[in-house]
């Protein structure tokens, strides 16, 4: 396949993806904070608590649009530009999807209905059930997505069949409880609670600073920055055992997080660093131009072990023998003969020649955990963008931490002090909702092109995953879906941004 | 429980669940057509039109969650099929999920104000969804019957070899009809829903006429589709996966699956009945029958291309690479954990059902849509 192709087909999956979770995150966690102040206005009847559920949820309603139209988008992509992924994996892949259909999606929009149209309608307990059942609704649909998305970085709970030439599924449970699936669901849905607790806060910051809605921001604020304050140290926590488990499954993905090309023991963690853009697992030269580092806390992230040795991208494209750590180059040897085994395997099959065919499956199943490899020519081929990679990971990290700062200063402030006073912190408020957005995606970027080169780690490399068509097709789609997707964006914006300026007096 | 089904009882159990699945969709689509006919009936009046969008706009979303349900189906219990035609018929696909994504945003963003399109762009857009939508999801079925140009090699990866990628399926009148049919046929649901859903006669008039018309056209396609089918060749297998072409195939699957055949026969004359109770006793609920016909309509057909030795996706270029429900579904353990999930589905079904009744017991009025602390699209 030509470079182009799996190039812009990349393209297109990252774009819809980073258009998708432009929307999602807010959705996951916007439906709670909605559930939680209509909960308040059914206990206590108050009619300021009707009047904030249906404020934020009208602006949840003009973000939901868009998260549903780009998920579709995801979702059929798997079929229409990766083909080949879709076969070798579709039978534990496709298994979560359909689940995520069943349990999650008809929750949601059926009583979706019921949330927006049923004030009249229906009894107020109802409502506010449907209401709850939206918000576990879209939660769940994030659980079976990244469960199947997890399983991409961790596949478990199969076994290739060589006949089908596809992985089967073995352990519905194994692929369903994968400790990498729930700390990447933990960790992604906790993300989209903090955006959601940034732009409640920070819209009402919006209104404080313009001294309007003064009652009603004070009020949103409070809820948005009690659950932003809870939902941001679960961020923290879910984030640890994420590393953690990236660091035992996927090694190469944590030294490209951390820049670390040599490795050692008790590792440390950079708070902060410039990479040497003249780095490469071949020179000497300096990882940093500069640094600050905690010490053991790589270590003690990645195994809980302070004295732990962290592998470095030099042992594991070179290999480690101290530590027993195998060479990309002998993995690629190993998988070159499982994948010339294959092919003789079908080719004696054909032939009808059985005692051939049956060595050839024997010498297939000595290697063929290194399958996945035979595709690579070169070991640095293994190696995922390790500066796109290392920022996006600092980013997010940093910003998480500033996440927690703000929410404490804001809880403190409108406990403590008369907020209205605090420009400062409410223009942080404010302009702490693109961050939120930032850090979001640069999680993804952490969890997705850092386990590149691989569709499903070790399993398959994107080069054979895409669907064989030419380039030029794929290339016109990206660009009709850059162009649509774009003019959403600019519509869901303008269209918020209009409806927050009309405010909670004005609107439905 | 499905431990004791064996694999091509699973097979079957699968393909029954996307048949039910396709019928589901196929009605879910009276959204589609309610969308198409939006401008006869409301002939621009703001008012009537608020009502139509408004009275569609708690639906649709439903419909949209069905086609992705329906593609995740396909997913984890046919996989071959997921990558050979979505892969492959490439731009039917795509077009067709141009036609959805427009679809999501326009009930929300139509009358919103700062809307960067416009309210005429979104209204187009539904037009858009409607018609074409439905249009290429008619002619992508159609190529179950008809067959395309791939060939699926050892590793069961495919190749297309048409350049243009699935839009040559629209080359084949056979595919056309289904099209246009599935276009009409849907319109006269959406009017139907207009007439069960909103208190308001002149809304019940125009709907009725616009029925009127719709139903004649849709009979002389379908009509004609029916004849295409029953008298053309279909793909048979037997019982080595050898496939071949075997004459009058569809109308001997449905004498052959007596069953099935009058499921058929009896969805289409539900339909049938629920336009004339329409037209001629003034019924207002007979979207419940009628969708309970399409379904069955749409089922029955599902099922006589998929069972009964029968290829459900033939390759017209190399026809032992056509996809029959045992070459292409997935692993039996996977089959038998999903066959469990779909044992959720009669729950599924029951809630929407008692949240739509809660909802529709009272009819949507002009009264509701202009209140000013009404949600509106």
């Amino acid at each position: 396949m030509d470079a182009s192709l799996i190039d812009y087909s990349r393209a297109q999956f990252a774009l819809t993806a980073i258009y998708h979770f432009l929307f999602v995150p807010l959705t996951l966690g916007l439906s709670f904070i909605i559930a939680i102040m209509e909960t308040i206005y059914v206990k206590t009847n108050k009619p300021k608590y009707k009047k904030m559920t249906k404020f934020w949820m009208g602006l949840f309603a003009i973000n939901f649009a868009i998260g549903v139209a780009t998920g579709i988008i995801m979702e059929f992509e798997f079929g229409t530009n990766w083909a080949n992924y879709s076969w070798f994996v579709g039978d534990i892949f496709g298994a979560p999807l359909a689940i995520e259909g069943i349990l999650a999606f008809f929750l949601e929009s059926t009583f979706f209905a019921v949330m927006f149209f049923g004030w009249n309608k229906v009894s107020k307990g109802f409502h506010l059930l449907s209401t709850w059942l939206v918000a576990i609704g879209s939660n769940l649909s994030a659980l079976w997505i990244l469960i199947a998305n997890g399983w991409m970085q961790y596949p478990v709970g199969m076994k290739f069949n060589i006949d089908t030439v596809r992985n089967e599924m073995s352990n519905f449970a194994d692929v369903a409880l994968s400790p990498v699936a729930i700390s990447k669901f933990l960790h992604t849905v906790g993300s989209g609670y903090v955006i959601s607790s940034l732009f409640v806060i920070g819209i009402s910051a919006w209104y404080l600073l313009k001294g309007r809605n003064i009652a009603f921001a004070k009020s949103s604020m409070l809820i948005g920055a009690t659950f932003g304050l809870i939902v941001s140290i679960f961020l923290f926590i879910t984030g640890d055992e994420s590393a953690h488990q990236v660091a035992l499954k996927q090694p190469v993905k944590l030294a490209a997080m951390e820049g670390l090309y040599e490795g050692k023991t008790q590792a440390g963690i950079v708070a902060f660093g410039i990479l040497n853009d003249k780095k490469n697992v071949d020179n000497d030269e300096n990882t940093y131009l500069f640094n600050l580092e905690i010490p053991y806390a790589l270590s003690i992230l990645g195994y809980r072990d302070s004295f732990a040795y962290v592998p470095g991208l030099k042992d594991l494209v070179y290999g480690n023998e101290k530590y027993n750590i195998e060479s990309a180059e002998d993995k690629i040897k190993k998988g070159k003969i499982a994948l010339e085994a294959f092919k003789d395997y079908k080719k004696f099959k054909n032939q009808n020649k059985i005692e051939e065919s049956n060595n050839s499956k024997f010498l297939f199943e000595t290697y063929e955990d290194y399958f996945g490899y035979g595709y690579l020519d070169n070991p640095k081929d293994i190696l995922p963008p390790i500066g796109l990679t290392f920022y996006s990971f600092h980013i997010m990290v940093s910003f998480c931490m500033w996440f927690i700062l703000l929410f404490m200063v804001i809880l403190f402030l409108l406990l403590k002090k008369d907020i209205t006073t605090q420009r400062f912190w409410l223009y942080a408020s404010l302009y702490s909702i693109p961050l939120g957005y930032i850090a979001a995606e640069a999680g993804w970027i952490v969890a997705e092109v850092g386990r590149q080169p691989w569709a499903i780690q070790d399993l398959m490399p994107v080069g054979i995953a895409a669907t064989n068509i030419s380039s030029t097709n794929v290339q016109i789609t990206f660009w009709l879906f850059a162009f649509l997707f774009t003019a959403l964006l600019i519509a869901e914006i303008k269209i918020m941004t209009k409806q927050i300026k009309i405010g909670p007096n004005g609107g439905h | 429980m499905f431990e004791n089904l064996n694999y091509l009882q699973l097979q079957h159990y699968w393909w029954i669940i996307i048949s039910l699945l396709g019928g589901l969709f196929a009605f879910m689509m009276f959204v589609q057509g309610g969308q198409m006919i939006l401008g006869k009936i409301s002939k621009n009046d703001e008012v009537l039109k608020t009502m139509l969008i408004n009275s569609l706009g708690r639906k649709w979303e439903l419909g949209f969650t069905t086609l992705v349900l329906f593609g995740g189906a396909l997913f984890a219990a046919f996989p071959l099929f997921y990558s050979t035609s979505f892969g492959g018929a490439y731009w039917v696909w795509m077009s067709i999920l141009f036609c959805f994504i427009i679809q999501a945003v326009s009930y929300e963003y139509r009358k919103k104000p700062n809307n960067f399109l416009g309210q005429k762009v979104y209204e187009i857009f539904l037009y858009i969804n409607g018609s074409l939508g439905v249009f290429l999801l008619g002619v992508a079925i159609a190529t179950f019957f008809s067959g395309s140009q791939f060939y699926i090699n050892e590793h069961n990866f495919t190749t297309w070899e048409n350049s243009l990628r699935g839009l040559e399926s629209l080359g084949d009148p056979f595919n056309v009809l289904l099209g246009i049919s599935l276009v009409f046929l849907v319109r006269i649901l959406g009017a139907m829903y207009f007439i069960n859903n909103i208190d308001n006669e002149i809304i019940r008039q125009r709907s009725i006429s616009s029925i009127k018309i719709d139903m004649i056209i849709f009979l002389v396609f379908f009509l004609n589709f029916l004849y295409f089918l029953f008298t053309k060749s279909g793909f048979s297998y037997n019982e080595n996966g050898y496939v071949s072409l075997e004459k009058y195939k569809y109308i001997n699957n449905f004498l052959q699956m007596p069953v099935v055949g009058i499921i058929f026969l009896l969805g289409i004359v539900l339909v049938i009945f629920s336009v004339f109770n329409t037209i001629e006793r003034k019924k207002t609920s007979c979207i419940k029958i009628a969708g309970i016909g399409t379904v069955l309509t749409v089922m029955a057909l599902f099922i006589n291309v998929g069972f009964n030795n029968t290829s459900y996706y033939p390759s017209l270029t190399h026809l032992q690479s056509s996809l029959t429900i045992q070459n292409s579904s997935g692993s039996q353990y996977t089959l038998t954990v999903m066959s469990y999930v779909s044992l959720l589905v009669p729950f599924v079904l029951a809630y929407i059902t008692y949240a739509w009744y809660q909802m529709d017991k009272v009819k949507i009025t002009e009264e509701e849509i202009t209140a000013e602390d009404a949600h509106n699209y």
